[in-house]
């Protein structure tokens, strides 16, 4: 019987196994092997730490880093910001089919690829543009206005993209704020401001967390947006891994790169969590 | 009973259109990895008649086709195009192609001069890797009636067209730009300490002429975009690029760059893994027809290596190749040489400061 029992968590565990060792663990052993190769000589290699050297010695790559790292922290922050309240209109106070509706209002722009969404906000944006092309018309500004290729453009993208996945966690932990307490809070006294702090915002704090999570990491591991909307400075951290695998040959150096993205990464999510006084378990649970 | 039945005939159909998948896939496929416009559908029906093999186009550019067979060691496909100076280098370092058995190759359908060339440039340690097949340059794309000054890479960094200027981050431009300001970076390519002198000069002035530029373009449809709106008036482009401007627009086309048209020649080479070389061999033999070549000018938009084939180039092209390029510009082109490993390094450190810089 014990025997069986434990066959049947094998075989259930194996596709998880699988997928982690295959396609997770692996490949990462064999990007650490390669990060900690040093190009000596044409074609000959020698074990060293250099690349991981080079990346704090050129002042360049830790600057993009933490100016990736702010803008993800910031994107993910207004995206917060905005979702909060139209989770809780979707979770509280719409009813019925239009909850639905406003639901399926979130999903829609997700059924078209991000490089077609990515293309809209390039149309809308550019200097002979829609927004342009309106501005002009209403007289509110004289000739046309670039508002393509800056970091505001960037933010706007970055926001738009991750939207759903700010708004899909918070309306779940939402939905399960039973309204008697909300109720209950306003019978005692409490004013909107005061229930929004006391009973609604530790309630939700999980699907916060989550949200926050998941939108921190799109952003910083995100690619087409940063570089077909950012401008001549804006450089992105997912941008210089690709440049280096790709474009310069050098694998070692983007190995690197790809591994401080995931220490790094890691560490300010720990971080986030710790100064929140969050932990993982309790997002989880 | 009869649920049987259908078990078996079901069985015997998969058993039968598995056998014929496996049959096609036995005949030569040839997974031919090139540039957009380079094995136009026409030309691939005409292939597919005449010989027994199908054709699997993949298109690319030259640092992805790079890293395509490095990663594969050079497998996964049976024919690559990368350009001359990109063959010697990535042999050298990652050992992905394969020497090409000329014997096979009909020489004397090439331009002798262009073959020689680039023999001389695809040799490693004896062997032979590539013979050419298409050639262009890149230059300026200016529009003549916004931007007349602009008759140099430096000239993008003048007053004169402050805002409206747009080039890539990329090899070209440091080779551009190098030329321009008087330097020669082909000459310096032996010597790793004295390359890195010039790139930093090269960078110096990208850093300073950055007010000026628009935003670096990344891909083809991105520029036409910018240059077809007005956004962009001068700018760093392939000849093929401005041409086609050209035909909507009569005053913007390209430009030869005072300092010399940077010149390329794309090739054919043989990946180390590649398992169809006669497939290969064939499809070498039959693009470099005089006719069929004059098919793929008029997809890529450039001329190919091929002797003969201008005559059946259409005269709109060769009124525009004869307008952008003078008898002494022709002569100006710097053809690039193959590129050593490892500078790719110390370039790649120049457009990185470039690009983050204020």
């Amino acid at each position: 019987m014990r025997a069986e029992a434990k066959l049947g968590l094998a075989l259930l565990l194996t596709p998880l196994l699988l997928w982690l060792s295959l396609l997770i663990i692996i490949p990462h052993i064999n990007m650490l092997f390669i990060a900690l190769r040093e190009r000596v000589a044409v074609a000959t290699y020698e074990t060293s730490p250099a690349n991981f050297l080079t990346f704090f010695r050129e002042p360049l790559y830790m600057w993009t880093f933490v100016r990736t790292a702010l803008m993800s922290v910031m994107a993910t922050v207004i995206t917060l910001v905005i979702a909060f309240p139209v989770s809780y209109y979707i979770a509280k106070i719409a009813k019925g089919r239009r909850k639905s509706g406003l639901f399926l209002l979130c999903l829609v722009p997700f059924w078209v690829s991000e490089l077609v969404r990515t293309f809209g906000w390039m149309i809308l944006l550019r200097e002979t543009g829609v927004v342009s092309n309106v501005l002009q018309y209403l007289g509110l500004v004289q000739g046309p206005v670039e508002m393509l290729y800056n970091d505001a453009a960037i933010m706007v993208g970055l926001v738009y993209t991750s939207m759903l996945f700010m708004v899909v966690p918070l309306v779940t932990t939402m939905e399960s704020l039973d309204d008697a307490v909300i109720e209950a809070g306003y019978d005692l006294g409490g004013s909107g401001p005061s229930i929004l702090r006391e009973i609604i915002i530790p309630h939700a704090t999980p699907g916060i967390v989550s949200g926050s999570i998941v939108v921190f990491m799109l952003s910083l591991g995100n690619y087409l947006t940063p570089t077909m909307l950012g401008g001549k400075e804006s450089l992105w951290f997912t941008e210089l891994i690709y440049s280096q695998f790709i474009v310069r040959f050098n694998w070692e150096l983007g190995a690197a790169f790809g591994f401080m993205l995931l220490i790094l990464s890691s560490v300010i999510v720990w971080g986030m969590l710790r100064l929140t006084g969050q932990t993982l378990e309790k997002t989880m649970g | 009973m009869v649920d049987q039945k259908n078990l078996k005939i079901a069985a015997t159909a998969v058993a039968f259109s598995v056998a014929a998948l496996a049959q096609t896939a036995s005949a030569d496929t040839l997974r031919l990895l090139t540039w957009g416009g380079y094995a136009p559908a026409d030309v691939v029906e005409l292939f597919e008649k005449e010989f027994d093999h199908t054709v699997k186009v993949t298109k690319s550019n030259n640092e992805e086709m790079v890293a395509k067979l490095r990663a594969t060691g050079g497998g996964g496909f049976d024919l690559a195009q990368p350009s001359q100076d990109r063959i010697a280098g990535p042999q050298a370092e990652f050992g992905i192609y394969k020497p090409m058995d000329l014997s096979k190759i009909d020489g004397g359908q090439f331009i002798t001069s262009m073959l020689e060339a680039t023999k001389a440039n695809t040799t490693v340690d004896g062997d032979i890797y590539g013979v050419p097949h298409v050639w262009g340059t890149s230059g300026l794309v200016v529009d003549t009636a916004k931007a007349p000054s602009v008759q140099d890479y430096t000239d993008l960094c003048s007053d004169a067209v402050a805002g409206k200027v747009s080039y890539r981050l990329k090899r070209p431009t440091l080779i551009g730009f190098a030329f321009s300001m008087g330097l020669d970076p082909f000459a310096a390519y032996g010597d790793e300490a004295a390359y890195a002198d010039i790139m930093g000069q090269v960078e110096a002035k990208l850093i300073d002429c950055k007010a000026n530029v628009k935003t670096y373009w990344g891909g083809g449809d991105e520029l036409m975009g910018l240059v077809r709106s007005g956004e962009v008036v001068a700018s760093m482009a392939w000849d093929t690029g401005g041409w086609k401007l050209n035909a909507d627009n009569a005053d913007i086309t390209f430009v030869a760059p005072a300092a010399g048209a940077l010149g390329w020649i794309d090739t054919f080479v043989l990946p180390a893994k590649g398992k169809a070389d006669d497939a290969a061999y064939d499809w070498i033999n039959f693009v470099m027809q005089p006719e069929i070549a004059a098919m793929i000018t008029a997809a890529a938009g450039n001329f190919t290596a091929s002797q003969g084939a201008d005559a059946f180039a259409s005269d709109e092209l060769k009124a525009r190749y004869q307008a952008s390029f003078s008898p002494a510009a022709v002569d100006n082109i710097k053809w690039y040489p193959p590129v050593p490993a490892g500078l790719e390094t110390i370039e790649g450190g120049v457009l990185d400061r470039v690009k983050a810089a204020k």
